[in-house]
């Protein structure tokens, strides 16, 4: 009996959206099927990868992404050109660390000056992170915002404790914004709603539904990332329709996998690819489970991604 | 197609004899429904309902076993697309290629990786389960030699025999007899010859095709021979035919009632790049491979797959849990503070990272409280203050830590007067409320 493949066509379709300017910018979603589903619908575009970038030395990495880095992470301008020029970053996430305040407590208008510095340095789209603490942030993104007009930067996160003044800031200077919440579909919509209310442009938010590394929670946000996919596609669901976000090095590279030696834990292996691979496949999980952009520190890693989507598109 | 459980009754005995260990026929209709037991159970039907309910009462994966005795592994029975929606069931299965043309050393390495690969995660036995022997040089001598080894240096291992040379074949399935093989192969051109020898073997059968429909034709002609334990191969040769080949063969079977798929399916995961070959497994192991091949078996790769593995087949409805008892996060001393949370292992992962990034060396105690965090945990009454004082006195730490002194979640801080009571002579503090806020108060504790 001849085969027929059982399509499924959706009446939702994830937003298609536009970060950065000029010849840089680059587009992600547009997608009316699951990840990587091509063969019954439209994926008009690749998921993304941006480059993570402190605005302050890495001490706390581990060696194996640490020394990648190593004579540019002293300043970011140099980090994120190295990334742009060497590594073909596509995007830049330019994190401001030291403004928290158990972390250099810099202020507004310093981490202000570092991203007009970056912005003037590099053409690519720039992500701009606060150091996720909910109050500074708050002050922080004010500031960065301004600076950074006309650039159509994806700033964030905007969290439920400072979601209307980060939005605002955005809203003001043209910006995306990356509207985050912890591992809850439900708690992703509410925001979602909140700041569209807001006066929000909702095809310019980016869903953060929180990224956990592989072993550390990982089947907690692909299923979250999956059923916000659904809910967009199946359900036709407006306020879930944006692309998504996984945040994956920062949550790879701070477990015991990537930083404990062979010499301590033999039946481990190699440290080196281990970490390579574990952020690798942390990140090709997200994909599948419905990221569009990434965030991710080890080039190889980056690398191994790239091959995947490529592999799969 | 699906039968409801108040159609399957009628058709059942209705003595409620009980002999299948359900109290009643209807509640064993419903779990036949489900799909959660098997018709045989019953002893009494008629060989008129057997015939009737048997397509209905059918996984709508067949469930098939390679291996036998204790490293035997089963796939298939799948029941959904999502893993929300109902766990996934049987873990996909990760075989280390050996080709018969390999050197001697090289197949020894092999072997070796496969039988030393076994590590524990989160309390789970995980490992390489199969070795899939390759007949890269269509001589049936050399295949031979390379099932011989295998079968003397893993006599336990599940193994896949890869060839479409029935020779072959049969030379080398003779040394894996009663062990249930997969015998890895069977195609258009050889079709009855290796079904006849999958079933005069005990082995159950692969079958290739290039394309849905062909492998829809094959299967039903394999079927027709009489063999019944049957696994998939569509043909996908990237990562885009893996993901629309194997998305279609489960859709089919759990939507469409589709018999000819309803099987579970391998993919040939093996990359030039390694790097890529983990990531290529791992699409494998997240959208529907039953058994996925490899070229190697690092220690680090295998850390990463079988990770994702288990990540992807927990149960999303049990939380995971990890064993209660006093944890030594970086080499604490009789000064370093001591902590306590629950077993809810996203919380143990999320404190004990924080508390590894601290630099701060301490002592973390993690108590059973069913899998449930800390704010649930105190609510259910499984976190309370008679309860983790029992703990930590059962527990054995007062004798090596200095200062009796427990640092509590925040989010409990309720607690700290009714523990001070119960937990005689100690210090009871209160910590900060998110895992996130300990790296900066381990610090100023020390400072």
């Amino acid at each position: 009996m001849a085969f027929t493949p059982p399509k499924e066509t959706n009446t939702g379709k994830v937003y298609s959206v536009t970060i950065g300017s000029g010849d840089a910018a680059v587009t992600i979603g547009g997608e009316n099927v699951l990840p990587f589903h091509g063969f019954e619908g439209v994926v008009p575009n690749k998921p993304a990868i941006a480059f993570d970038v402190l605005d302050t030395a890495p001490v706390d990495w581990p060696d194996t992404v640490r020394e990648v880095y190593a004579g540019v992470s002293d300043d970011p301008v140099k980090w994120a050109k190295h990334c742009v020029e060497n590594l073909n970053a596509k995007a830049v996430a330019l994190r401001l660390s030291s403004t928290h305040p158990d972390n250099g407590n810099r202020s507004a208008a310093e981490a202000a000056e570092t991203v007009k510095r970056v912005l003037d340095a590099v053409s690519v789209p720039l992500i701009i992170l606060g150091s996720n603490h909910a109050e500074k942030d708050a002050d922080v993104l004010v500031k960065v915002a301004e600076v950074a007009k006309g650039r159509n930067c994806l700033i964030g996160k905007a969290q439920e404790a400072n979601y209307k003044t980060v939005a605002a800031a955005a809203m003001a200077h043209g910006h995306m914004l990356v509207a985050m919440s912890e591992l809850d579909i439900n708690l992703s919509k509410q925001l979602n709603i909140m700041i569209t209310q807001l006066g929000f442009n909702k095809e310019k938010v980016i869903i953060d539904p929180m990224c956990s590394a592989l072993g550390y929670g990982l089947e907690y946000t692909y299923t979250v990332m999956e059923r916000i996919r659904l809910a967009a596609l199946t359900q036709n669901d407006a306020t879930m329709q944006q692309p998504i976000l996984g945040d994956v090095g920062m949550y790879v590279w701070k477990i015991k996998e990537v930083s404990a030696s062979e010499e301590i834990l033999p039946a481990w292996g190699a440290m080196k690819e281990r970490g390579i691979g574990w952020e690798a496949q942390t990140a090709a999980a997200l994909l599948m489970a419905g990221a569009e952009l990434l965030i991710m520190r080890h080039p190889e890693a980056v690398a191994a991604v790239d091959a995947f989507i490529n592999e799969l598109m | 197609m699906a039968l409801t459980g108040v159609e399957i009754f009628k058709m059942l005995p209705k003595t409620n004899c009980k002999k299948c260990g359900f109290p009643t026929c209807l509640a064993f209709a419903m779990q036949l429904a489900q799909r959660k037991v098997s018709l045989d159970a019953c002893p009494d039907v008629s060989e008129d309902a057997k015939q009737k309910l048997g397509d209905a009462s059918a996984p709508p994966i067949r469930p098939i076993t390679i291996g036998a005795g204790a490293r035997a592994v089963k796939v298939g029975e799948e029941t959904v697309m999502f893993r929300h929606e109902k766990k996934f069931v049987n873990p996909s299965i990760l075989a280390l290629a050996i080709k018969d043309t390999d050197s001697g050393d090289v197949m020894a390495a092999k072997i070796n990786d496969c039988l030393v690969s076994e590590i524990d995660r989160v309390g789970q036995k995980l490992k390489i389960d199969a070795l899939c022997l390759i007949n890269e040089s269509n001589d049936a001598g050399k295949f031979e030699a390379l099932a011989k080894a295998a079968a003397e240096k893993a006599p336990a291992v599940a193994v896949i025999l890869c060839t479409e040379n029935v020779d072959a074949a049969k030379a080398a399935i003779a040394h894996f007899s009663g062990k249930k093989p997969l015998l890895y192969g069977a195609t258009e051109a050889n079709a009855e010859e290796m079904a006849k020898l999958a079933k005069s073997s005990g082995a159950s059968l692969g079958i290739k095709a290039v394309g849905l429909d062909a492998l829809s034709t094959l299967s039903d002609k394999i079927k027709g021979f009489g063999v019944e334990d049957i696994v998939l191969d569509s043909g996908a040769k990237t990562a885009k035919d893996m993901i629309e080949h194997n998305t279609y063969i489960r859709r089919a079977a759990l939507k469409k009632g589709n018999k000819s798929l309803g099987y579970p399916v391998i993919n040939v995961a093996v990359r030039d790049n390694n790097m890529l070959e983990t990531l290529i497994a791992g699409l494998g192991i997240g959208k529907y491979a039953a058994i996925v091949v490899l070229s190697s078996a690092q220690k680090w790769k295998n850390l990463v797959m079988f990770t994702l593995r288990q990540n992807i087949y927990t149960d999303p409805q049990v939380p995971m849990q990890v064993e209660q008892k006093v944890y030594e996060i970086g080499n604490p001393k009789a000064e370093s503070p001591l902590m306590i949370t629950t077993n809810f292992s996203l919380t143990y992962f999320i404190v004990a990272g924080e508390v590894e990034n601290s630099k701060v060396p301490a002592w973390l105690a993690i108590m059973d409280c069913e899998g449930l965090s800390v704010l649930t945990a105190w609510a259910a009454g499984k976190f309370t203050a008679a309860k983790i004082a029992a703990f930590i006195k059962e527990s054995g730490i007062e004798g090596k830590i200095a200062n009796k002194e427990l640092i509590i979640p925040g989010y409990v801080a309720i607690l700290s007067g009714a523990l001070e009571e119960k937990l005689e002579g100690w210090k009871i503090t209160v910590g900060p409320r998110e895992a996130n806020a300990l790296p900066s108060y381990l610090k100023s504790r020390t400072a």
